[in-house]
C-alpha cells in the first residue's frame, strides 16, 4: 500500500510538474478526460502516434532544410502539421516553437529554421520522456494494483 | 523747350525719319562721334511708325515742371552738358580748319609778296634797260614751297618755260603772266575758303542753337517712352499738390483733355474707389514717400477695374513738395485670377478638410470594426478554455459524488453554462454588427417551426407551465427564410418568456398581416439566390410573394415596468437591476433579437403590463412560391403522410405542451402521436446508400450510417435527460425541421456528421471526443475527398479542417455550396474532384439542396481569419485544439 501510495504521490508530482513548467497544457487534460474504461489505452494510443508522426516530421523537416534549394512552402506545411498534432495532444512547448517556427518559413530564414527544427527536436524529446515517464509510472501503480489518479 | 518739340512733333511724324542729333553738313569727325550716343535707339525710332500720342499736356506747367523740380533741372543739365560737348568739339574742329586756311593764306600772301618783288625787279630791269638782265633761279625754289597740288601745274609752267629761251625777255614776260595767273587763282582761292568761313560760321551759328538739340534729344526719349507705352494698359499722370491733373498719358483715353487737366479725381469721376484714390495720393504728397496700391474702382465711365496704383511725390529743387507722379496699371483680370486662385485655394483647404475629416470616420469605423473583430476574436478564445471547464464538471457530474458535491456542481454548471451563453451571444451580436452575418433563404413550414422551438421548450421546462402555439389558417404553409435565425429568435423569445413567467402559459401566436410598408416595397434582405435558382429549376409558373407574418410571443409572467421598455433592446440592459440577480441572462438575448429580425427586414416590439405578463411581437416578411403550395410538393406530402399517417401535423394549427411532457396534443382531431424511438426502425438502416433516396423515402435522410451501438446511446441519454441539455430528447424532430422541405421523421436518429481533416492523431483525438458526445462520425482526410463524401452521401454537419493538402477547407465548402444552390456539380468537376458515377442522385436532386452546416476548423483565428470562413460559405468555426465543449456546442447548435 505504501509504494502504491508512494508512487502515485510520484505521479501526480510528475504530471503537475508537466502542466506546471509548460510542456503539457489543457489540451491533455482533455485527452485524459476522454479515456474511459471502454477505452482505457486511449491517451496512450494517441500519444504514441503523436510521437510516430512527429519522428517522421521531425526527418522530413531534417531532409527539407537540407535541400539546395528549400520549398519553404514544403517545410511550412510539415510545421503546420507538427503544430496541429503537437496542439492536439497539448505538448505546448513544441506547439510554441512550431508558431516561431513558422514566423521563420514565411521570411524564409533558413538560420532561424535549422534554429527552430533543433529547438523542436529538443522540445519534442523531451516531452516524449516525460510522457514516458509518466506512462511508466502509471504502468506501475496499475501494476502494483492501485489506481492512477485523477488529473482535474 | 518741351514746347518746341511739341510744335515740331505734328511735321516729324509725317516725315516719319528722325533727323539725325547732328547738323547734317558736319563733317566726319562729328559723325563718329555721334556714333557713341545712344545709336541703336535712334535707328529703332526711325524704322516705327508713331501714331498720335494720346498724351495731354498743360504745356506750361510741364516747362515748369522740367525747370523748377528737381528731376527736370538735373535731367536737364544733363542735356546742357552733353550739347556743351557737342559743341565744343565742332568749335575745336572748325578752329582746327580755320588754322589751316589761315596757314594757307599766309603762305600765299608770302608767295604774292615773293613774287610782287621780282616783278618789281623784272619791271625795273626791263624799264632800266628793257631787257631782262637777272635770271631769278630762287623763282623754282618759292614754286617748290607751294603744296604740291599744284605740282602739276608748276611741271607744265616748266615745259612752257622750255619752250621759250631762258632768260630772255619773253621768258620772263610768260612767267610773270603765269604767276599773275596763279596769284589770281590764289586770290580766287582765298576768296572761296574765306566765303565758305563764314558760310560755315553762319550755320553754326543758325545750327548749333541748344534748344533745337535738346528738343530732338527730349523727342527721341518721348518717342522711346511711346514706343513702350503705346499698348501698355498704363495710364501716367503728374498732378499738383492740389491733386490736379498737369499731365495725363492715358493709351486707351476716355476723357478729353479738357475734360481732365486741371481738375481732381473726384472732380472727374463718380463711383467706389475714386475717393480712395484721392486719399491715397494726398497721403503719399504729405508723406513724401512714394507708395503703391491696389484700389478697385467702381465707376460709370469704366465699369468695375481694379488698377494698382504707384505714386511718388515729386519735390522741388528746394526740397518743397509740388505734386505727385502716378502711375496706374489696369489688373483688373490678374485680380479676377488672384481671386479665383484663392477661391480654388480654399476649396482645396476645404476639400483637404473634408478628406481628413472622412479618414478620421473610415478610421473610426475602421477601428470600431476592429474592436467588434477583437470581440468576437477574444470572445472566441475566452470560449475555448471556459468550455474545457464547462465540459469538465459535466464529466465531473457523472462520476460518483455526494449530495453536496452535486448541488456545487451544479451551481458551476449554470455559471459556466451562462457565461458560456454570453460569449456566445457576444459572437452573435459582433457577427451581426460587423456584417458577417448572412442571411439563408430556404423553405421552411412555420407550423414546425414553431412546433419545435415548443417542444424543445418543453423539454427543458421544469415549471408547471403550459407552452401553446396558434398558427392562423392563412399562414403559408411553406415560407421561404432563413429558418435558423428565426428559430434563434423564437428560442430565445421563448425561453426569456419561460424565465419570466411563473405560472400560466407562453403562446406563440402567428398570423398573416397586411404589408406594413405598402409604399416602400421593402424586399427582405435575405440572400435569395439559392431559392431562387430552385424555382427557376423546380416550378415554371414560380410567382413569388411577400407574405408578412406576424408572431405574437405571449407570456402571463411578471411583465416589464413602463421605465424599463425604452431601454429592453439594448445591449447588456435588463429591466432592472434585481432582474439579472434575480433571474440571470445576459441582457444580450433581446439585442440580438431585435437585431436579427431587423436584418431580415422586419422588426420587433415589446408590450407590457406589469404583473400580468409581456407581449413581444416581430414581423418579418417571408416570400412565398405561390406554385409551391399546391401541384409539385403534394406527392411528397402525400408520401409523408402515408408514411407517418400524420397529414394533419401539416395543417394543424395548434399545439399545446404540458410540462415534462414530450407529447404534443393536436387538438384538430386528438390523436396526438407520441413520437417514441423506434429502434428497429434504426437498426434496420445502416446502409449508406439508403441516403440517396433522400426526397422519396423521408426517414432515412438522417438515418444513414446509424450503427446498432447508437441505439444504447440514445437510450442511455434518454436517462439523464433532463440534467443534460445535450441530450435533448427529439433530436430527429429539431433537425427534420431544418431541413425545409424535407419530410418530418418520426423517430430517433443520430446525425450524419462529416470530419475532415488530414492529420491523424487530430483526427484521433476529434473521433475520440465524438464518441464521447454519443456521436459518430465519417472522417475523410482532405477537401476533395469531403466533396466526395458529400456527393455520395448526406450529412447534417461538417467539421472542416481550413489547412489540408489536395483542396483545402474553403474551396470544398465553396464547391459543396455551389453544390447545393444548383443542385449540379459542375463546380466540383471544376475544381478537379472525381466523382463516383451515381447518376440517381444527381437526377433526383437536381434542385437546391438543403443547406449543410459546416463549421470550420482553425488553427489560429488569425491567420486563417473568420471572416475568411465565413466568406467561403462556412457558418461557424472552432480553434485547434478542438475541444469536447467546441463540438458539443457546435452539435447543439447545428444538429441536435
Amino acid at each position: 500500500m505504501d509504494a502504491v501510495s508512494q508512487l502515485q504521490r510520484q505521479f501526480v508530482e510528475h504530471a503537475t510538474s508537466l502542466y506546471r513548467e509548460g510542456y503539457l497544457d489543457d489540451q491533455f487534460t482533455q485527452l485524459l478526460k476522454l479515456q474511459d474504461e471502454s477505452n482505457p489505452d486511449f491517451v496512450v494510443e494517441v500519444v504514441s502516434l503523436f510521437f510516430e508522426d512527429s519522428e517522421k516530421l521531425l526527418n522530413n523537416l531534417a531532409t527539407a532544410l537540407q535541400q539546395e534549394s528549400i520549398d519553404y512552402k514544403q517545410v511550412d506545411a510539415h510545421v503546420h502539421q507538427f503544430k496541429g498534432s503537437s496542439s492536439s495532444i497539448g505538448a505546448q512547448r513544441v506547439k510554441n516553437v512550431c508558431v516561431v517556427f513558422r514566423n521563420y518559413c514565411d521570411e524564409k530564414n533558413l538560420d532561424g529554421c535549422l534554429v527552430c527544427l533543433e529547438q523542436a527536436k529538443n522540445e519534442y524529446l523531451l516531452v516524449r520522456n516525460k510522457l514516458e515517464a509518466l506512462f511508466n509510472l502509471e504502468q506501475q501503480i496499475l501494476q502494483a494494483g492501485g489506481s492512477v489518479p485523477m488529473m482535474a | 523747350m518741351v514746347h518746341e518739340m511739341e510744335e515740331d512733333h505734328v511735321e516729324d511724324m509725317e516725315v516719319e525719319v528722325l533727323s539725325s542729333m547732328w547738323p547734317e553738313d558736319i563733317d566726319e569727325a562729328g559723325k563718329k562721334f555721334n556714333v557713341e550716343k545712344p545709336g541703336v535707339h535712334d535707328n529703332m525710332l526711325d524704322d516705327l511708325a508713331f501714331i498720335e500720342e494720346p498724351s495731354i499736356v498743360d504745356f506750361k506747367r510741364l516747362v515748369e515742371l522740367t525747370s523748377y523740380s528737381e528731376k527736370g533741372s538735373s535731367q536737364l543739365a544733363y542735356l546742357v552738358k552733353n550739347w556743351e560737348y557737342k559743341q565744343e568739339n565742332a568749335v575745336r574742329l572748325l578752329r582746327e580748319e580755320l588754322e589751316n586756311l589761315s596757314k594757307q593764306q599766309r603762305q600765299v600772301e608770302l608767295k604774292k609778296l615773293e613774287i610782287y618783288e621780282q616783278h618789281r625787279f623784272e619791271e625795273e630791269s626791263y624799264g632800266g634797260d628793257k631787257r631782262p638782265v637777272s635770271v631769278l633761279d630762287e623763282g623754282y625754289e618759292i614754286f617748290q614751297d607751294v603744296p604740291r597740288k599744284r605740282n602739276d601745274v608748276i611741271v607744265e609752267n616748266k615745259q612752257l618755260e622750255i619752250d621759250a629761251e631762258y632768260d630772255t625777255v619773253t621768258y620772263w614776260k610768260q612767267q610773270a603772266l603765269y604767276l599773275g595767273k596763279l596769284l589770281e587763282a590764289s586770290v580766287q582761292r582765298e576768296q572761296i575758303l574765306l566765303e565758305k568761313l563764314e558760310e560755315s560760321i553762319e550755320k553754326l551759328e543758325k545750327q548749333s542753337s541748344p534748344v533745337e538739340e535738346l528738343s530732338q534729344i527730349l523727342k527721341r526719349a518721348d518717342n522711346f517712352l511711346h514706343f513702350v507705352l503705346q499698348n501698355a494698359p498704363v495710364v501716367i499722370g503728374h498732378q499738383d499738390k492740389e491733386l490736379r491733373y498737369r499731365f495725363i498719358y492715358n493709351h486707351f483715353p476716355s476723357l478729353r483733355e479738357e475734360d481732365i487737366i486741371g481738375k481732381t479725381d473726384v472732380e472727374i469721376f463718380k463711383g467706389g474707389g475714386v475717393k480712395e484714390s484721392q486719399d491715397f495720393k494726398r497721403e503719399v504728397l504729405e508723406r513724401g514717400l512714394p507708395a503703391k496700391r491696389e484700389i478697385t474702382f467702381e465707376t460709370e465711365l469704366f465699369g468695375a477695374k481694379t488698377f494698382l496704383i504707384y505714386v511718388e511725390p515729386v519735390f522741388s529743387k528746394d526740397g518743397e513738395k509740388i505734386g505727385v507722379n502716378y502711375m496706374g496699371m489696369e489688373i483688373t483680370d490678374q485680380v479676377k485670377k488672384r481671386e479665383k486662385m484663392v477661391k480654388l485655394r480654399e476649396e482645396i483647404a476645404v476639400q483637404k478638410a473634408k478628406e481628413t475629416e472622412l479618414n478620421k470616420t473610415i478610421h473610426i469605423t475602421e477601428e470600431t470594426m476592429r474592436a467588434k473583430q477583437m470581440l468576437a476574436t477574444m470572445s472566441h478564445e475566452i470560449r475555448s478554455p471556459l468550455s474545457g471547464v464547462v465540459s469538465m464538471a459535466e464529466i465531473l457530474s457523472t462520476t460518483k459524488l455526494d449530495k453536496d458535491q452535486k448541488q456545487l456542481l451544479s451551481v458551476m454548471l449554470s455559471s459556466g453554462d451562462l457565461v458560456l451563453q454570453l460569449i456566445n451571444d457576444i459572437l452573435d451580436l459582433s457577427k451581426v454588427e460587423s456584417g458577417v452575418m448572412r442571411l439563408e433563404a430556404t423553405k421552411f413550414r412555420p407550423r414546425e417551426v414553431i412546433k419545435h422551438v415548443l417542444q424543445t421548450a418543453a423539454a427543458s421546462l421544469k415549471k408547471m407551465l403550459i407552452l401553446e402555439g396558434h398558427v392562423a389558417d392563412d399562414v403559408p404553409l411553406e415560407v421561404i427564410g432563413d429558418v435558423l435565425r428565426i428559430r434563434q429568435i423564437l428560442t430565445n423569445l421563448i425561453s426569456n418568456a419561460i424565465k419570466f413567467t411563473h405560472q400560466g402559459k407562453v403562446q406563440i401566436n402567428l398570423y398573416v398581416i397586411a404589408d406594413p410598408y405598402p409604399e416602400c416595397q421593402l424586399e427582405p434582405k435575405i440572400n435569395d439566390d439559392s431559392a431562387k435558382n430552385g424555382h427557376e429549376d423546380n416550378e415554371s409558373c414560380s410567382h413569388e410573394n411577400v407574405v408578412w407574418i406576424r408572431c405574437d410571443v405571449k407570456d402571463t409572467g411578471i411583465g416589464i415596468p413602463e421605465t424599463a421598455l425604452p431601454n429592453l433592446f439594448k445591449k447588456y440592459m435588463q429591466a432592472g437591476a434585481d432582474t439579472a440577480r434575480k433571474y440571470g441572462g445576459t441582457g444580450l438575448g433581446l439585442a440580438i433579437c431585435k437585431q436579427l429580425v431587423e436584418l431580415m427586414g422586419g422588426h420587433l416590439t415589446v408590450s407590457s403590463k406589469e404583473n400580468y405578463g409581456s407581449t413581444f411581437t416581430f414581423v418579418l416578411p417571408h416570400k412565398v412560391s405561390l406554385a409551391c403550395d399546391s401541384s409539385d410538393d403534394t406527392d411528397e406530402f402525400d408520401d409523408m403522410a402515408d408514411n407517418e399517417s400524420s397529414d394533419d401535423d401539416l395543417s394543424c394549427g395548434f399545439f399545446q405542451f404540458q410540462p415534462h411532457s414530450l407529447v404534443s396534443v393536436f387538438t384538430s382531431n386528438g390523436s396526438g402521436i407520441p413520437h417514441k424511438v423506434n429502434a428497429k426502425e434504426i437498426s434496420l438502416i445502416d446502409d449508406d446508400h439508403s441516403c440517396i433516396d433522400t426526397s422519396s423515402e423521408p426517414e432515412s435522410s438522417s438515418k444513414c450510417g446509424s450503427e446498432n451501438e447508437n441505439t444504447n446511446c440514445i437510450k442511455k441519454e434518454k436517462d439523464n435527460c433532463d440534467d443534460l441539455p445535450l441530450a435533448s430528447c427529439s433530436p430527429s424532430d429539431e433537425h427534420s425541421s431544418r431541413n425545409g422541405q424535407e419530410v418530418v421523421p418520426n423517430s430517433e436518429t443520430k446525425p450524419k456528421i462529416l470530419l475532415v481533416e488530414d492529420h491523424v492523431v487530430n483526427v484521433m483525438v476529434a473521433r475520440r471526443m465524438m464518441r464521447q458526445l454519443n456521436q459518430d462520425m465519417d472522417v475523410v482526410n482532405n477537401g476533395a475527398e469531403a466533396v466526395r463524401a458529400v456527393h455520395r452521401c448526406n450529412y447534417d454537419l461538417i467539421f472542416m479542417d481550413v489547412c489540408m493538402p489536395v483542396m483545402d477547407g474553403l474551396e470544398a465548402t465553396r464547391v459543396i455550396r455551389s453544390f447545393e444552390k444548383t443542385g449540379n456539380w459542375d463546380e466540383a468537376r471544376k475544381a478537379g474532384v472525381e466523382l463516383e458515377d451515381s447518376p440517381s442522385y444527381d437526377q433526383i436532386l437536381n434542385g437546391p439542396r438543403k443547406r449543410i452546416p459546416i463549421i470550420a476548423m482553425t488553427a489560429n483565428a488569425m491567420s486563417e481569419s473568420a471572416e475568411e470562413c465565413f466568406e467561403n460559405g462556412m457558418d461557424s468555426f472552432v480553434t485547434k485544439p478542438v475541444t469536447l465543449q467546441g463540438l458539443k456546442q457546435c452539435l447543439e447548435q447545428y444538429v441536435l
